[in-house]
């Protein structure tokens, strides 16, 4: 077999680039990592994203690939085993439709319109937040993993809910999430946030509670001006 | 209940560039599909049924099972009918890059224009001058990652992913212009128009789009403006 280069690019905090670290360690795939700081970013990571200028960036053989998703379906095609997509189409495009889903509507809510908001506009976003975080709960009726038996895709791209959610949750000082409506999500969390590999890489929890408190409090003077 | 429906059924409006990604894609195909109007403030028991998430068009309906989000049916049409012509590149080095432009144009350029068409004064030039900008990302950006021109999908004569994402939606232009403001200076972004341009006069493109009078007119109603004359000409 030839001498592979695969590089990932990533931060010690963001979640983005977990999605292609977890898929590439699933996948029992050798990479280097560069951590970048985004206030210093390297002349590597302005040349390799220089349309977004962000991580994750996945270097294979010398071809930068950007975009977390677009890294995830790279990966599935270029390396087959643990494959994170399951073959029938249709099935596909439900695990592409919850990934985009969860980019679009789940961070955005609880990221850019709860953790970044306070006062009435946060409470506002709350019932919004709920409403789309039961659809995910529907999704998980009579499946261990939202790819079924084993994690896949849609796991991976909504991962970050399993850690990240409890880090934002204390920052807030708000229970967004609560056994009683939604178990499966909880039970998801269980799962996916111990499962192995998943497990050894999460960030360190204090860490990320300070950082999400100072971006917090950052974007709370941004909108403030 | 409804008489049984088609193999496949697609759910859209006749303005929306999301809807007509999709007729193309199914064209290009030689897909057969019934096409059902919805209106959307009046939503039909059947949208709401096969999208409740997003309660949107365009919504795909094929034997019965729904996909929903137009980039995502492209795929879905492309894994289902692998015949040819493929809508995405075999390599997966070349997908990944179709993929990152298409979603650049959906997060960036698309919500831009957006802006431009919501905005008045100031503000509207502003945007108009962010709009360009990010033309420009586009266009060097393909220019640098893709070693043919028009279309995007190598040697061929049949219309490419990015083709058909780009095109539904920027083939609409001079409607958007003659509706609302003059939006890309033809000396900063020749590429760029000199792409939609050979797309416009791609006959399944010509069938498919929808009739400029009409979507001039409607963009005017919904953006509440006197019609404008685009000056500038091609």
């Amino acid at each position: 077999m030839a001498e592979e280069e695969v590089k990932v690019f990533r931060t010690w905090s963001s979640p983005f680039p977990l999605r292609v670290i977890w898929a590439l360690k699933l996948k029992g795939v050798e990479f280097d990592t560069v951590y970048e700081d985004l206030s210093n970013k390297s002349p590597l990571l302005l040349q390799y994203n220089p349309v977004h200028k962000k991580v994750p960036v996945l270097l294979h053989n010398g071809k930068p690939i950007c975009e977390s998703l677009v890294i995830l379906e790279y990966v599935d095609e270029t390396w087959k085993q643990f494959p994170l997509l399951p073959q029938d189409p249709h099935e596909r495009a439900k695990a592409r439709f919850w990934a985009k889903f969860g980019d679009d509507k789940v961070f955005q809510s609880i990221v850019y319109g709860i953790l970044f908001k306070q006062g009435k506009e946060q409470e506002e976003e709350i019932p919004r937040a709920m409403e789309i975080l039961q659809h995910l709960e529907e999704e998980l009726k009579g499946k261990k993993f939202f790819g079924g038996e084993k994690i896949g895709l849609v796991d991976l791209a909504l991962g970050w809910l399993a850690y990240y959610l409890g880090i934002i949750e204390e920052v807030i000082g708000l229970k967004l999430i609560d056994q009683e409506k939604f178990p499966l999500l909880l039970q998801w969390i269980q799962e996916f946030s111990t499962a192995p590999i998943i497990q050894e890489n999460w960030p360190p929890r204090d860490k990320l509670i300070a950082k999400f408190a100072a971006s917090r409090e950052a974007a709370l003077a941004r909108g403030l001006k | 209940m409804e008489k049984p429906r088609s193999e496949v059924v697609l759910y859209g409006t006749w303005a929306s560039a999301y809807c007509t990604r999709v007729q193309l894609a199914l064209k290009l195909k030689g897909i057969a599909y019934e096409y059902v109007e919805e209106d959307l403030t009046n939503k039909s028991e059947s949208l709401l049924h096969y999208n409740p998430v997003h309660k949107k068009v365009p919504v795909l309906v094929h034997k019965g099972k729904p996909i929903a989000e137009s980039l995502v049916i492209l795929e879905y049409i492309d894994d289902c009918w692998n015949n040819s012509p493929n809508l995405l590149p075999l390599d997966p080095y070349q997908r990944a890059k179709v993929r990152f432009w298409a979603n650049f144009y959906d997060q960036k350029i698309i919500p831009s224009s957006y802006a431009v068409v919501l905005s008045k004064g100031k503000e509207q030039e502003n945007a108009i001058k962010e709009f360009n900008e990010l033309l420009t990302v586009l266009e060097e950006g393909i220019e640098k990652d893709f070693s043919t021109k028009f279309p995007f999908n190598g040697e061929r004569e049949a219309l490419g992913f990015l083709d058909i994402v780009v095109g539904a939606h920027a083939c609409n232009y001079r409607a958007l212009e003659e509706a609302v403001a003059v939006v890309v200076e033809p000396k900063e972004h020749p590429a760029f128009l000199s792409w939609v341009t050979k797309l416009k006069e791609y006959p399944l493109m010509k069938e498919t789009l929808p009739p400029h009078d009409k979507l001039a007119a409607r963009m005017r109603e919904r953006f509440s403006l006197a019609p404008k004359r685009n000056i500038a000409t091609l």
